[in-house]
């Protein structure tokens, strides 16, 4: 199968649903002739027109509400915001609006909108380009969140999302978009809320979301030199969760590391955790371990930063450490 | 006040408004006045729980514009939206029975006073959260334009919002896609208590639209025929593809910013209150002298047979089950 990057598995999705559906459009910051700050629009505007690749003003609450807007009326578009740090100028038309008019106004409206935007660190450039804040969305009910780990599964989510009759957010991730991976020619779609488990193990299953996603697999390779089976799982979407596959590899496993790159406080790893007490404790033999930022701003020295974020050796070290009976 | 900047055109004219659209509008002015006087009462009776933000005295402003807009229009209406609705065609039963939480109400009881939609009539919702419907009026105004649709967007809004930032982000987004918007500010002089004065160094909140390249428009909000012309104007101005405009219709709310507590009407000056109460709307009107008593007789009948068909359908709805506190959070 060929391989394409994350990059272009979003840009293909966008275009693949922009031809199906003419109602599909975009509208964000610098997404038209520069590409977008990420290169995800590259070239969809010469395609597609100014009309459907509508470069915004810097004004994020018109941006997310002029989405919510049209979303209402009968058309299907995908807002980027440039940084999710950004979104906080735009919280009450995601969180007030888009999450609450179906409910609110008792079903008679629906806001078939994607709100894409990328998350996380590792690239030093501090407190306000940095943050995950995905689990602020997951709080809300009314949205759905997405938060794919590889180009295969970022290019049938985000399929699945524009085609989807909610308001979804859609997390991507600063230091995935070059990682490429295997993506089929054909047309195919991952559903929203089911997630995969990317390794079979059976000593642990390692929990985790988009880029601690790929260092869980590098920890799980050095573990399996040292006999250590690891399961990696990757829910895919926050909002639905997938509980049940989730459940399911801890009641084989016994173990479970949940490790997210947000903080740790009311967090991503917070919430699984939570599930696996709820729905898998007499499965358990050790306390479930979370792996997730301090309670700290991203800070931008490098050795700060590592500092933060979870490394693959503090996955390494957790998972010896539960298989041991250490903690 | 009544001064215009940035239309050429004198307001005011009325042997050009056909008799059919008279009618309408004093109809609109006194079905809105009797359902909030009746929702006021109801609401003194423990009928109807949290809330009101009563619309009494701004009638002129939702009547007048609403009456320059087609059926398939938009509306985006706020917190103090009984009006916008009723003017755009809503059900007042339907609204009656969503004020005191019941089952046939709009929203099933979800939504309440602050939240009324009908979007079979183009009422694309009212927001608890002042300056939140700029933004999406935008939106379904673009939505309009790239469906190739000529349907025009009235967004309705108070003095306050105009003092939120989505007010500048959406002018201005409008104003450079040339969007099919009328933004309708009813400056009813208090943003909850905070009065004008304290809260904007222009004259005119009309003043600022020039900063975002539209037409502002400053109208006497407590004449209809006003509102009604100045609406009219923006309204095929927009529907032209010419882009947005923005009307700020200077007003007064009557019963304070929910229900005039007795603490907020000591907020008030009496002469200031005693003024706004001598221009009421429905009064300035029919001083013009243009609809007969019979038709005036008429029209608040029928106005009274509609309220009291709204008061017994909303009383004898159900109340929702409990468990649908959980149902169609998602489609």
């Amino acid at each position: 199968m060929r391989e394409i990057t994350y990059v272009e598995a979003l840009r293909e999705a966008l275009r693949e649903e922009m031809l199906r559906d003419e109602r599909v459009f975009l509208l964000g910051e610098d997404i038209g002739p520069y590409g977008g700050a990420f290169t995800v629009t590259k070239g969809l505007i010469e395609e597609f027109g100014p009309e459907r690749v509508r470069d915004t003003p810097i004004s994020e609450s018109a941006i997310v509400g002029a989405a919510v807007g049209a979303a209402i009326t009968g058309m299907r578009p995908v807002a980027e915001i440039m940084f999710g740090d950004l979104t906080a100028l735009a919280m009450d038309q995601i969180c007030n609006q888009a999450a609450k008019i179906h409910y609110m106004f008792g079903g008679q409206a629906s806001c078939p909108m994607v709100l894409r935007t990328p998350f996380g660190g590792g690239v030093n450039i501090a407190e306000h380009h940095s943050q995950s804040l995905e689990a602020w969305f997951v709080h809300v009910p009314g949205l759905k969140v997405v938060a794919p780990s590889t180009p295969y599964d970022a290019k049938g989510l985000l399929k699945s999302s524009i085609r989807d009759d909610n308001p979804v957010i859609f997390c991507e991730h600063k230091q995935l978009y070059r990682v490429k991976g295997p993506v089929p020619e054909e047309e195919y779609l991952v559903p929203i809320g089911s997630g995969e488990v990317k390794r079979v193990g059976e000593d642990v299953t390692v929990i985790a979301t988009m880029w601690m996603v790929h260092k869980a697999l590098k920890a799980a390779d050095m573990l399996a030199e040292e006999g250590i089976k690891v399961e990696v799982l990757d829910p895919r979407t926050l909002n639905p969760l997938d509980k049940k596959l989730i459940v399911e590899s801890v009641m084989k496993t016994n173990r479970a590391v949940v490790v997210s790159e947000d903080v740790k406080t009311c967090g991503i790893t917070a919430e699984i955790s939570a599930v696996i007490v709820e729905e898998a404790f007499d499965y358990l033999d050790a306390p479930v371990v979370r792996i997730a930022n301090p309670d700290a701003p991203i800070p931008f020295s490098p050795p700060l930063e590592n500092y933060v974020i979870p490394s693959e050796e503090r996955i390494v070290d957790a998972v010896r450490k539960i298989v041991r009976g250490e903690v | 006040m009544g001064g215009l900047v940035g239309m050429d055109v004198e307001a005011g004219r009325v042997e050009e408004i056909p008799r059919d659209k008279l009618l309408q509008l004093y109809r609109s002015m006194v079905l809105i006045r009797r359902f909030e006087d009746k929702a006021y009462e109801l609401f003194s009776q423990n009928l109807i729980p949290g809330t009101l933000h009563l619309y009494a005295g701004q009638e002129a402003v939702a009547a007048g514009v609403c009456g320059a807009l087609r059926s398939d229009d938009y509306v985006e209406s706020t917190h103090r939206g009984h009006g916008h609705c009723i003017a755009k065609g809503a059900d007042v039963k339907r609204m009656m029975a969503e004020l005191m939480g019941k089952r046939d109400g709009y929203c099933k009881g979800k939504g309440g006073s602050m939240h009324i939609a009908d979007f079979n009539v183009g009422i694309l919702g009212a927001e608890g959260i002042v300056g939140a419907g700029l933004p999406i009026a935008v939106g379904a105004a673009l939505s309009c334009k790239l469906r190739g649709l000529d349907r025009v967007v009235a967004c309705f809004f108070g003095d306050g919002a105009a003092n939120n930032g989505t007010f500048g982000e959406s002018l201005n987004m409008a104003a450079i896609w040339k969007l099919p918007v009328v933004f309708v500010c009813e400056n009813n002089l208090y943003a909850m208590s905070v009065p004008y004065f304290k809260a904007f160094a222009v004259e005119n909140i009309a003043d600022r639209a020039d900063g975002y390249g539209l037409p502002g428009v400053v109208v006497d909000g407590m004449d209809v025929l006003k509102v009604y012309q100045a609406a009219e104007m923006a309204v095929k101005r927009a529907r032209r593809g010419e882009g947005p405009t923005l009307i700020e219709c200077k007003t007064y709310r009557w019963r304070g910013h929910s229900r005039l507590k007795s603490h907020e009407s000591k907020l008030y000056s009496p002469e200031e209150y005693d003024q706004w109460r001598k221009r009421d709307p429905l009064e300035v009107f029919k001083a013009k002298g243009l609809l007969s008593p019979g038709d005036i007789s008429a029209i608040e009948k029928e106005v009274e047979t509609l309220i009291g068909e709204a008061v017994e359908y909303a009383l004898n709805s159900p109340y929702p089950k409990p468990e649908e506190a959980v149902e169609e959070i998602y489609v």
